[in-house]
């Protein structure tokens, strides 16, 4: 159970076994289901929304629009611009419009279909571009453009001997989190509501709601359902405010859970974007400049806006040194659907244009790629493109260096060589399944080897963790030791968000490290406790971490003092093993004992360094508090003929500072690259004239096991000397630089400049 | 909702009768996804899971006679050897979840362009057994599919089996995804070879608006083997062929642009698709010499 040891999550077994309990799995004697009604089209005037069609419908016990907003009628995480309710217009298809509340789901549904809106269908802004320009109607009172990000760092006018440019699209990736949007509220009878909900932070959660319900945050107490997976979706407000609202109304427990493809209407998206390059070099392969516009798609709110185009022009030039930078960084309102946050944050786009930028420039160089990074990698004490003397460990070129040596795939029978017609031949009836599941098409026997080509691609990513810009990131636990049963102990207590990162383990390790008690029970996460800021920018390891480590850490001085102070014992006391030892390890005495009916109960806030704002005319300063950084190689089979992708292996190398559970790190960079293939090659939600064409899983395609392939992993622990235990976050760099590896192996193994992903079979073919 | 749960084959066929648009179930594999996503609330649901029939098959005058209700996984274990194309379908179909449950009958069923049953059965010359209380039809596959989701089953009937005819040469089967398993079919193409009668067959799968055949590459190819004595010969077919072999095909589909590809990358998929095909089975019919 100590830190550095590989512990098992307590809920694996259940959730293999399908006893966990999911926030959709919620019921309640006595509830109602809860419906939202939802716009059909992208952008639109409300003229009239007629009720009574709908109210009559069996079993229905309540009918809701923007008039019954307790409170203020506006959310949002940094700005409040989106209604809980759409009142006189909107802005994107599937925004909610109003609510019903039934005894049954079925009702709820039905009664939802004989709501009546009439509208006033309005042309809609689909184009990010167009919606900067003068022409385009604002979509908000203050204009069409949420934020601008510029970064000027080094000469105005820089020139260099080598220039290369390129422009790139990403498309719209979804987090497709399992579990859809799902909670329960239950109303406590006094003006107040208890919300079962499965969030990324509950406080951000409570604090939008009681704006929203018009109440004290004291009356809207959550508590955490079980998470089926987050990656983002989970950092807006869903369904909890519409089902708190039910349940005030109708004086009755409200569950709400959504359809898949209601999910995919009632949660942000990354962020599509265009990004436009200019790098510049000199003949030795030493940037000179990196000149950027990066234009991100936010659609119709929002959200975390303002934040991931902050991310995205930091990072724009990528963890290279570069003494000159020119980034203008804009995301828009348009009438798409909303984007936010989703792990990599505004890293990942920016990583795929500054990759292929750097390959193509060492072609222009003919340099080795690799070689080329690795001279320009950034190092401890560079000044970055925001002014920020980066410090700690800043392995750029050593996890270059590693992936780079890491033996590669033997080269399949069947890769590399076209037309071995004979050799693939497959046993009549058989299908060859074993050997198809290693070729491009898998088991789809699309390949028995022709034209198939292997390519190899390196890519190296790096972003901040943590929150940045002067954000107060901070996190409270609660660490409470006892005796319980003869036994002494450890409960931990906070409000963070186990979204499947493996928090609770973390924390329970730390506080059995801290405190040297085995029976540590990490307590379900509610809003009794202080805030523990989101499960999101890979920071609750560090930060909830270092809360609780601060906690354990009072609860161990005060057994010790107490210790102390009862036996008159010398001092170097320790705690092992649920006992008090003396500096030879011999026990004084068992924490049972010692403890007797005591209660050590302390809590603490635990708070990184400060970070600053952006100047808003050279986006200079010491935004960010943290930097993770990792790189992949990606070794990729492709069917040139059709276009088909089978990646054959990620290697990756990530500096975690310090893995608190090694097998749960692990976890991470597998899962985390899974997710960066998807955007790779796979995953894209289309979006038409502002509709979402592929809302399910029939054709938002996720990697399946035969697409993703063993990661050889090296994880490095370099140690952060400012951190809790040199730690440093982990979850989203293996989302950053593993798609753009691949897309770079696709590259070299098709000769084509591929400037778009998720990467098509026709944009490899016709 | 209404349920029905006949025991026998005749009870269902009096029930599909009386209740015509009671929907019938089999594995639910489409059903219960269609009901799932609300986009059907059918009145009336008609399980044929009881019926013993249904999931048997056997021998009939010189063909297989294959009930509606036998699952993708037994296909493969039981028949793979007589069908190898209707097995390498099969194995790309879903999950083995889906696998275990989806039957050919329901493909058929549902009639989407998408099925990955249709193409072979198409390139085999499959019959569709039709049935109600007034009788038995059979109907050719190539008959079958009227539209898109639509085929020439009447209200009153029922699908009781497929017939077709063992393999009698090698089958190919081969689908475009853009994920390596699991996943809707972009295009995919089947060929049998049938050295008896000296013939080749051909299906194509969602790249039109119902499940087709290319006649005039399956006539093409078969006048090149014969012209050229290749099926004696057992010599290889010239590059050229094999090519202009797939251009047909492609020009045999009627594709379109949507969600899962384009027209074009499905026409040029097809050509790729189809040659390759040729190519591996007449190799299997050449090296089974
Ligand atoms: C996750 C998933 C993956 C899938 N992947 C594929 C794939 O790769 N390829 C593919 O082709 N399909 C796929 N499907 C679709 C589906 O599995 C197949 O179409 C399958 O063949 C349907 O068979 P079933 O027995 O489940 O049909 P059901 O859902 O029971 O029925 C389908 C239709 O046929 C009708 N029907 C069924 N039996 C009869 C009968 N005896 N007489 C008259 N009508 C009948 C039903 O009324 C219904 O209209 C997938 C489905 C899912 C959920």
């Amino acid at each position: 159970m100590r830190i550095g040891e590989s512990v098992l999550r307590p809920d694996g077994p259940a959730k293999a076994r399908g006893d966990f309990v999911y926030s959709s799995d919620l019921r309640v004697d006595g509830m109602l289901w809860g419906a939202t009604v939802r716009s059909p089209h992208p952008y639109a005037r409300i003229v009239s929304i007629d009720t009574m069609e709908a109210g009559a419908m069996p079993g229905v016990k309540a009918v809701l629009t923007h008039q019954d907003v307790p409170g203020r009628n506006l959310y949002g995480l940094e700005i409040e611009d989106q209604p809980v309710l759409a009142s006189e217009v909107v802005r994107y298809w599937g925004e909610a419009v109003a609510l019903v509340a039934a005894e049954h789901p079925e009702q709820a549904r039905r009664a939802a279909e004989k709501l009546r809106v009439e509208y006033e269908v309005l042309q809609p802004v689909t184009d990010p571009d167009y919606a900067l320009t003068s022409d385009a109607p604002r979509l908000h009172p203050d204009g069409n453009i949420t934020r601008r990000v510029k970064i000027r760092h080094g000469e105005a006018d820089p020139t260099a001997d080598i220039v290369v440019k390129g422009e790139y699209e990403i498309g719209m990736q979804d987090q497709a989190p399992l579990g859809p949007e799902s909670g329960l509220a239950i109303p406590d009878g006094e003006g107040g509501v208890d919300l079962h909900i499965a969030t990324q932070w509950l406080h951000i959660d409570q604090k939008q709601l009681a704006g929203v319900l018009g109440l004290p945050p004291e009356k809207v107490r959550l508590t955490m359902a079980g998470i089926g997976g987050a990656f983002g979706a989970r950092e807006d407000l869903s369904m909890q405010a519409h089902a708190c609202m039910l349940a005030l109304k109708t004086g009755r427990p409200v569950k709400i859970s959504y359809s898949r493809t209601e999910s995919f209407v009632g949660h942000v998206h990354r962020h599509p974007g265009r990004l436009i390059y200019e790098h510049g070099a000199n003949r030795d392969g030493r940037l000179v400049y990196v000149k950027a516009r990066i234009l991100l798609d936010g659609g119709a709110y929002a959200s975390s806006s303002t934040a991931v185009i902050a991310n995205a022009s930091c990072f724009a030039a990528g963890p290279y040194r570069c003494p000159n930078a020119n980034i203008d960084g804009m995301v828009v309102y348009t009438n798409n659907p909303p984007c936010g946050a989703m792990r990599g944050f505004g890293s990942v786009q920016n990583c795929y244009a500054h990759e292929a930028q750097m390959d193509k420039l060492a072609e222009a160089l003919g340099m080795d790629p690799v070689e080329l990074r690795m001279r320009n990698a950034l190092e401890t004490g560079d000044e970055m493109i925001t002014g920020q003397v980066i410090d700690g460990p800043v392995p750029v070129a050593e996890l270059l260096r590693r992936v780079l040596s890491m033996p590669l795939p033997a080269s399949g029978e069947f890769s590399g060589r076209a037309g071995r017609v004979l050799d693939g031949l497959v046993p009549q009836g058989e299908g060859g399944d074993v050997e198809l599941t290693s070729r491009p098409g898998g088991v789809s026997n699309a390949t028995h080897g022709e034209s198939v080509v292997r390519g190899v691609g390196y890519a190296v990513g790096f972003k901040n963790i943590g929150y940045s810009e002067g954000f107060d990131d901070y996190s409270t636990a609660r660490v409470r030791l006892s005796v319980a049963d003869g036994r002494p102990r450890v409960e931990v207590h906070t409000a963070s968000a186990e979204v499947g990162q493996g928090l609770v383990t973390v924390q329970a390790q730390i506080a059995a490290t801290e405190i040297g008690v085995t029976d540590v029970v990490v307590l379900n996460a509610d809003t009794r406790v202080g805030s523990s800021g989101s499960s999101s920018a890979s920071r609750q390891t560090y930060i909830t971490g270092g809360a609780v480590k601060a906690a354990s850490e009072a609860v161990r001085e005060r057994v010790l003092e107490l210790a102390q102070s009862e036996l008159r014992a010398a001092s170097g006391l320790r705690i092992e093993n649920d006992a008090v030892v003396d500096a030879v390890g011999n026990q004084v005495i068992a924490l049972a004992t010692l403890l007797g009916d005591a209660v050590i109960d302390e809590t603490r806030e635990f708070r990184p360094r400060r970070t600053h704002h952006l100047d808003p005319e050279t986006g200079q300063a010491n935004a960010h508090m943290q930097y993770a950084f990792a790189a992949h190689r990606a070794v990729v089979d492709v069917d040139t003929e059709l276009g088909l992708i089978k990646v054959v292996e990620l290697a990756t190398a990530q500096d975690v500072g310090k893995a608190i559970n090694p097998i749960a790190v692990q976890g991470q960079l597998e899962g985390g690259a899974a997710q960066g293939l998807g955007l790779a090659v796979m995953e894209e939600i289309q979006v038409k004239d502002g509709v979402i064409r592929n809302a399910s899983f029939t054709d938002y395609l996720l990697p399946t096991i035969l697409d993703m392939p063993p990661v050889r992993m090296d994880i490095l622990e370099l140690g952060d000397p400012n951190s809790p235990y040199g730690l440093k976050g982990v979850g989203e760099p293996p989302t950053i630089s593993s798609g753009p590896a691949i897309v770079a192996a696709i590259r070299a193994a098709t000769g084509r400049e591929i400037t778009r992903v998720p990467v098509r079979p026709h944009d490899l073919t016709l | 909702m209404e349920f029905f749960q006949p025991a026998t084959w005749a009870e269902a066929l009096q029930m599909k009768a009386a209740h015509p648009e009671a929907v019938p179930i089999a594995g639910g594999t489409d059903v219960m996804v269609e009901i799932n996503l609300d986009h059907q609330r059918p009145a009336a649901i008609m399980d044929l899971n009881r019926i013993r029939e249904l999931a048997e098959w056997e021998r009939y005058d010189g063909m297989l006679r294959i009930g509606a209700g036998v699952t993708y996984t037994r296909l493969i274990d039981e028949l793979g050897d007589r069908l190898p194309g209707l097995a390498m379908a099969s194995r790309t179909v879903g999950s083995p979840q889906i696998r275990n449950r989806g039957t050919v009958g329901g493909n058929l069923g549902t009639a989407s362009p998408a099925g990955d049953a249709h193409p072979p059965l198409l390139a085999t010359d499959a019959i569709v057994e039709l049935a109600s209380t007034s009788g038995t039809r059979h109907v050719a596959i190539h008959e079958f599919f009227t539209g898109p989701k639509r085929n020439a089953m009447r209200k009153d009937e029922l699908i009781a089996a497929f017939l077709v005819h063992p393999a009698t040469g090698p089958q190919q089967f081969s689908k475009v995804g853009t994920r390596n398993a699991m996943v809707i079919a972009v295009c995919s193409f089947a060929v049998s070879l049938d050295p008896t009668h000296r013939s080749v067959g051909t299906g194509i799968g969602s790249a039109g608006p119902t499940p087709l055949r290319a006649p005039r590459a399956e006539h093409f190819i078969e006048d090149v083997l014969l012209d050229e004595n290749l099926w004696n010969r057992k010599a290889e077919v010239s590059a050229s062929a094999l090519k202009r072999f797939g251009d047909l095909v492609a020009r045999a589909a009627k594709p379109i642009d949507d969600v899962r590809g384009t027209a074009a990358y499905r026409r040029h998929a097809l050509a790729v698709l189809a040659r390759r095909c040729m190519t591996w089975a007449w190799n299997d019919y050449r090296l089974a010499a």
